[in-house]
């Protein structure tokens, strides 16, 4: 079997006051493949996210576990050689398109910069290859897009312009982290539609973050459902819809609104089920406690 | 996007007016020698106390007046403004890097870096400011560097102290974390991504500053303690009108207002150039 994309093994990090955010997490992603990452808030998707592209907060601490990038030991690379290797071979979609562009440079210098400055693109092929992203997230006048700052555009343009610049530089992996949870509804689904399409054309595996069953359906072929920092089922997705093995799972499932009678199904997750996950969490935290002193 | 249309709208006036007054008084200051009427140190005392043009009892040439040593006013004001100008420029300027560049570093980096920059700011700012002009003129001796240092020495931690926290918010938003998942370095993030956006602060900053600056000197020179008492400074001839503001009101009232305008003109010019160069509000 060739190496995965993406091979996290039994992660833990801590805060400064000994919580644990991660709970010996392991996930893979396969490579071309989409593997979801679901949980409520403060469940620590973003967290692993960040974890996987080397920019935690410094509060957070990783003290147990490791990362593989394309077989590669993250963990056992000076920092200098994990920042380029990070920088080659992953991208990030993140959840708000205003922040992640800086609001004082225009749009094309803004996309072309990282191709020519990191990679070492000659100027011309890399405003060649920009145009051509552009092209594929369907903006249609790109001589104004890429003239304009961040603020001139909308939300929706705003997030394809990340898309485009996320698979500009062929990463082998993408973090999507909730790229549709700050734009309009009505643009949730283009935007979704357009990742898929560009995912699939470019064969890119993507660890997608998001807290909505209906986008994991959509868009992936794998799950990882998250609880307080620990991985509580993980599945094909097709079997998980199927057949949710984990209560917790099943609670998510039962909470996640249909469109055809939306507050009848927007229930909160069963008492029986949290008291279960907690005294799940416990321990393993003993476990955990018992292994590290 | 509402406030920004008013904010732009307001540009305009502002920005031509105070710019306006500023490039008058800095020609003005820079051709002093073939504009200003008479000889600033010229004393005669058959002219002394002459009022401004309007009033009865005038010479044609004063337009200003004279001053108790039948010195011209006008001409007086003119020279003045070089000295005000050469301060404002060097010792904003030089406030400007330091503190700035130690801003930058300190939101930026964080930690300890900042943890230590914070500090000194701290202690820095313990010291009444123009205590300290007084305090640091009199140890450096007078003279025109030395009134340039204090106000230096003394105002970096203004521009310290905005830039540091302008800086820590951007450092914050995700174009940054971004850049650094990019591979770019964080002194590269640092220069290209965060300096930009705090650029338009620091213009205003600038501005602000020269006008301090023109204050502070004038306070100097008000005590004394400035340039040779021989070449005319707003500040010095606020003072020696102070003397006589019951013979000769103008030789309070038109360096005061020479002060205010420009003081003000700075503050002004610096938030319009702002709104300029900031993309969100253009
Ligand atoms: N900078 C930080 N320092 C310390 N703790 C943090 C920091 N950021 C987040 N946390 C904590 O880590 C946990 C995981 O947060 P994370 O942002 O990964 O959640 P999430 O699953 O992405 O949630 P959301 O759906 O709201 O984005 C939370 O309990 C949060 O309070
Ligand atoms: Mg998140």
């Amino acid at each position: 079997m060739s190496a995965a994309c993406l091979d996290i093994r039994s992660l833990s990090a801590v805060l400064p006051n000994g919580q644990r955010v991660l709970r010996s997490v392991s996930l893979s992603v396969q490579p071309g493949e989409v593997r979801a990452l679901v949980g409520e808030s403060g469940a620590g998707k973003t967290m692993i996210g960040k974890a996987v592209l080397g920019v935690l907060p410094s509060s957070v601490r990783i003290v147990e576990g490791d990362m593989l990038l394309e077989g590669e030991d993250l963990g056992q690379l000076q920092p200098k050689a994990r920042r380029t290797l990070i920088g080659a071979r992953t991208a990030l979609i993140p959840q708000d398109p205003l922040t992640a562009l800086n609001p004082s440079r225009r749009i094309g210098p803004q996309m072309t910069d990282r191709l020519v400055r990191i990679l070492g693109w000659s100027g011309e092929r890399a405003d060649k290859r920009i145009r051509q992203l552009l092209d594929e997230v369907q903006i249609r006048d790109p001589e104004r897009v890429l003239k304009s700052y961040p603020h001139e555009l909308s939300g929706g343009m705003r997030q394809r312009v990340l898309i485009a610049a996320a698979f500009a530089a062929e990463p082998r992996l993408i973090v999507a982290d909730e790229p549709t949870t700050a734009l309009d509804v009505t643009v949730q689904k283009q935007i979704l539609r357009l990742i898929a399409q560009l995912q699939r054309d470019h064969g890119t595996a993507i660890l997608f973050v998001t807290h909505d069953l209906g986008v994991v359906a959509k868009i992936s072929q794998k799950v990882s459902v998250l609880y307080a920092g620990k991985v509580v089922e993980e599945a094909d997705t097709a079997d998980l819809f199927a057949a949710p093995q984990h209560p917790y799972t099943r609670a998510l499932m039962a909470a996640t609104p249909r469109y055809t009678d939306p507050l009848a199904s927007l229930k909160p997750v069963d008492e029986a089920v949290l008291a279960g996950l907690a005294a799940e969490i416990a321990t393993a935290d003993q476990a955990w406690r018992q292994r590290h002193g | 996007m509402d406030e920004a249309r008013i904010a732009r709208r307001g540009v305009g006036p502002r920005l031509w007016l105070a710019g306006g007054w500023l490039l008058l008084a800095l020609l003005a200051a820079i051709f002093a020698p073939l504009i200003a009427p008479q000889d600033p140190l010229a004393q005669d005392l058959m002219l002394e106390r002459l009022p401004p043009f309007w009033l009865d009892g005038t010479e044609p040439g004063y337009w200003l007046g004279t001053d108790s040593l039948g010195r011209d006013l006008l001409s007086r004001l003119i020279f003045g403004g070089r000295i005000a100008f050469i301060v404002a420029f060097a010792a904003a300027l030089a406030a400007c890097l330091v503190g700035s560049a130690l801003g930058l570093i300190a939101g930026y980096f964080g930690g300890w870096a900042d943890r230590i920059i914070s500090r000194v700011v701290d202690i820095w700012m313990a010291f009444p400011p123009v205590l300290f002009a007084i305090l640091l003129v009199a140890v450096l001796g007078t003279g025109l560097s030395s009134v340039i240092i204090a106000i230096a020495v003394i105002d970096w931690t203004r521009f310290c102290r905005v830039i540091r926290a302008e800086a820590m918010g951007q450092s914050r938003m995700d174009y940054v974390e971004n850049a650094r998942i990019a591979g770019y370095g964080r002194i590269g993030i640092m220069l290209r991504e965060v300096l930009p956006n705090v650029v338009p602060s620091i213009v205003a900053l600038l501005s602000l500053e020269m006008g301090i600056a023109v204050i502070v000197e004038a306070i100097l020179s008000f005590v004394n303690l400035s340039i040779s008492t021989d070449d005319p400074t707003w500040g010095g001839i606020i003072a020696e009108g102070r003397l006589s503001i019951h013979q000769a009101w103008w030789v309070l009232v038109f360096p005061l207002i020479t002060l205010i305008l420009t003081v003000l003109s700075f503050s002004q010019f610096g938030e319009a150039l702002k709104a300029r160069f900031d993309p969100v509000l253009r």
